[in-house]
């Protein structure tokens, strides 16, 4: 086994036997990512090898001292390009922050860097994180390492398929709306949302402030509990997050969970999903039951009026947060222009791209005089009806199980073309946002030779029950670190 | 509810973005698919709904009132990432002619 197919557990173990140094196990990523990049284009930008080792160097060096015990000191891995990180181009796939340097570090890039883990790069999105594909960012297309010809997902999309082609050990995601869980379904990977107010927001690029939330993309559930237990936590800087007591998600992890009760809500199993990924789902919900879990039909009648309200909360809240470009303290500016207002018009219309344009014209529409109430305030009492759903269900279930997404990954240029088809994409994983309540997606399966993801929604603050519950249906589904075959082909 | 060109040409200003009359034209109709599936919530009686904004119960978080002086690098760094500058200072065309 190459060094880079380690899952985090495997590698952080060998770490600390020593049976591999972090510099050995940072190459051996280097060397995978200069085989397989050139076909993934899963990164927005590379950190220069040099510094990468220099930084493997001094965990080793650290840890040799005693000076860092961290679990995930010494394991390579890549943050989403929306995340701060000082010094380091933070560039949102955007022309508009092409060029932006940071001149300071997200709440979760100081987590990491305290853990010790080592930044390999910046993971490649669609624009803004708008967007299920990937293809909305300014720079170029990720492609699916399970098939190339398709899309990642997004809008976390390098993130999933960094993951997924064993470039990195995991990543990082942000999750508006279904941009961690619908990537890592297209691409066999576990993505969680958490709990809003779980993770800081501190240093996260803005685009829907009620809803965005950031988490871990790995390879399994293990992994997924023992990078959560280093991002978690209170910041004072982000006033949304929750002061609370620190739990160990990891230690969840290998539990018995006999007893639980899971509900199935038939209204995610109805519209517009792929028949195979219907029955690869359901599977896999059979599978539950061999586990002593109860499982019961539930109904979340508001379910299919979420897409309708997301669309018009995270457009509204993004054509605010977006306002803040206009060209004067950093990011582009239109350099022609011979007034402020001219600046402004030319600035936003050169640096935003098409996606971005249209959902800050949409957000700005359902703000505007006139049409408040007709469509912004009636997505907010939506909202309160969706979250009504969820809290019924709780009282008689301990989680709900849905599909991630209703269809495989598909073509790329398959849907760009046709906003609302691209948008259905996110029919399953909107609802979670909205409710504020946590989330992941496990692969479950394969359909046409692509990775099917099942979604396991939870209470809030529930995740160290979720993902325990997630790592007994991993390993009794058998779809576990699953590996696309290029990679075969790539090591030895 | 439909929107037309006039109305997209409206919001576009209020969003202080330029649109061909190729975008226009897209967004008009891209708008209006999008407005009909959005319309669908109209079946729901929302009337005794309260709205939500934020999921969880929110309390003003205030932090002594008390001035932090930064690293003057931290100045640096910031001033740098302005597209002009003059100085300590943001550098913008005239705003009155």
């Amino acid at each position: 086994m190459e060094p880079y197919e380690m899952s985090v557990s495997q590698a952080a173990h060998a770490l600390q036997e020593r049976e591999i140094s972090s510099r050995e196990l940072a190459s051996s990523f280097v060397q995978r990512i200069k085989e397989v990049e050139p076909k993934v284009k899963g990164f927005a930008n590379i950190l220069d090898e040099a510094k990468i080792l220099t930084r493997a160097e001094l965990v080793d060096k650290l840890r040799l001292a005693g000076e860092n015990t961290s679990l995930l000191a010494g394991i390579p891995m890549a943050l989403k390009d929306n995340m701060c990180t000082r010094g380091v181009a933070t560039t949102c796939a955007s022309r508009f922050l092409e060029n932006y340097l940071p001149p300071y570090d997200a709440h979760v890039v100081e987590k990491l860097e305290e853990a010790g883990t080592i930044l390999l790069g910046k993971s490649n999105m669609d624009e803004f994180a708008m967007g299920s594909s990937t293809e909305n960012s300014a720079f170029h297309f990720t492609r699916n390492p399970w098939n190339t010809d398709c899309v990642p997902g997004g809008s976390s999309g390098g993130s999933a398929a960094l993951v997924a082609a064993r470039e990195v050990a995991f990543s990082l995601g942000s999750d508006t709306g279904g941009s961690i869980r619908q990537p890592a379904s297209l691409c066999g990977v576990v993505g969680l949302k958490p709990t809003y107010g779980l993770v800081s927001r501190y240093g996260l690029i803005a685009f829907a402030s009620s809803l965005d939330q950031i988490g871990p993309v790995t390879r399994n559930v293990q992994d997924c509990a023992l990078v959560l237990d280093v991002i978690a936590g209170h910041d004072s800087r982000d006033s949304t997050s929750v002061d609370r007591d620190k739990e160990h998600y990891s230690q969840f992890i290998g539990r018995d969970i006999a007893g639980f009760k899971v509900g199935v809500p038939r209204e995610f199993f109805e519209q517009g999903i792929d028949p195979g990924v219907k029955d690869t789902v359901l599977n896999a919900v059979e599978k539950c039951e061999e586990l002593n879990v109860d499982i019961e039909d539930v109904s979340m009648p508001h379910s299919p009026y979420a897409l309708s309200a997301y669309y018009l909360v995270a457009t509204a809240e993004a054509s605010s947060n977006l306002a803040r470009y206009d060209g004067i303290q950093y990011g582009y500016r239109d350099k022609e222009s011979e007034s402020l207002i001219e600046l402004y018009y030319k600035t936003r219309s050169e640096g935003f791209g098409p996606e971005v344009k249209r959902r800050i014209m949409l957000g700005t529409y359902s703000l505007s005089s006139g049409y408040y109430d007709a469509y912004y305030l009636k997505a907010l009492k939506v909202r309160t009806l969706i979250r009504g759903d969820f809290e019924n269900a709780f009282q008689n279930y301990d989680f709900i199980i849905t599909p991630t997404s209703p269809t495989v990954a598909f073509k790329i240029d398959e849907k760009i073309d046709d906003p609302l088809t691209m948008y259905l994409n996110d029919v399953y994983t909107t609802p979670a946002n909205l409710a504020g309540v946590p989330a992941v997606s496990i692969p479950c399966g394969f359909h046409q030779g692509l990775p099917v993801g099942l979604q396991v929604i939870g209470r809030p603050f529930d995740e160290g029950r979720m993902l325990q519950f997630c790592h007994a249906l991993e390993q009794s589904l058998g779809v576990k670190d699953i590996m696309p075959s290029f990679s075969v082909e790539g090591s030895v | 509810m439909n929107i037309n060109i006039k109305e997209v040409e409206h919001v576009a200003e209020l969003a202080r973005l330029n649109l061909s009359e190729e975008e226009k034209q897209l967004y008009t109709r891209q708008f209006n698919v999008i407005l009909e599936h959005i319309d669908k919530f109209n079946e729901l009686d929302l009337e005794k709904v309260e709205p939500t904004t934020y999921v969880q119960p929110l309390k003003n978080v205030l932090r002594a009132d008390m001035a932090v002086s930064s690293e003057k690098k931290l100045l640096e760094e910031v001033l740098k990432q302005a597209p002009d500058r003059e100085g300590g200072l943001f550098k913008v065309p005239p705003v009155l002619e």
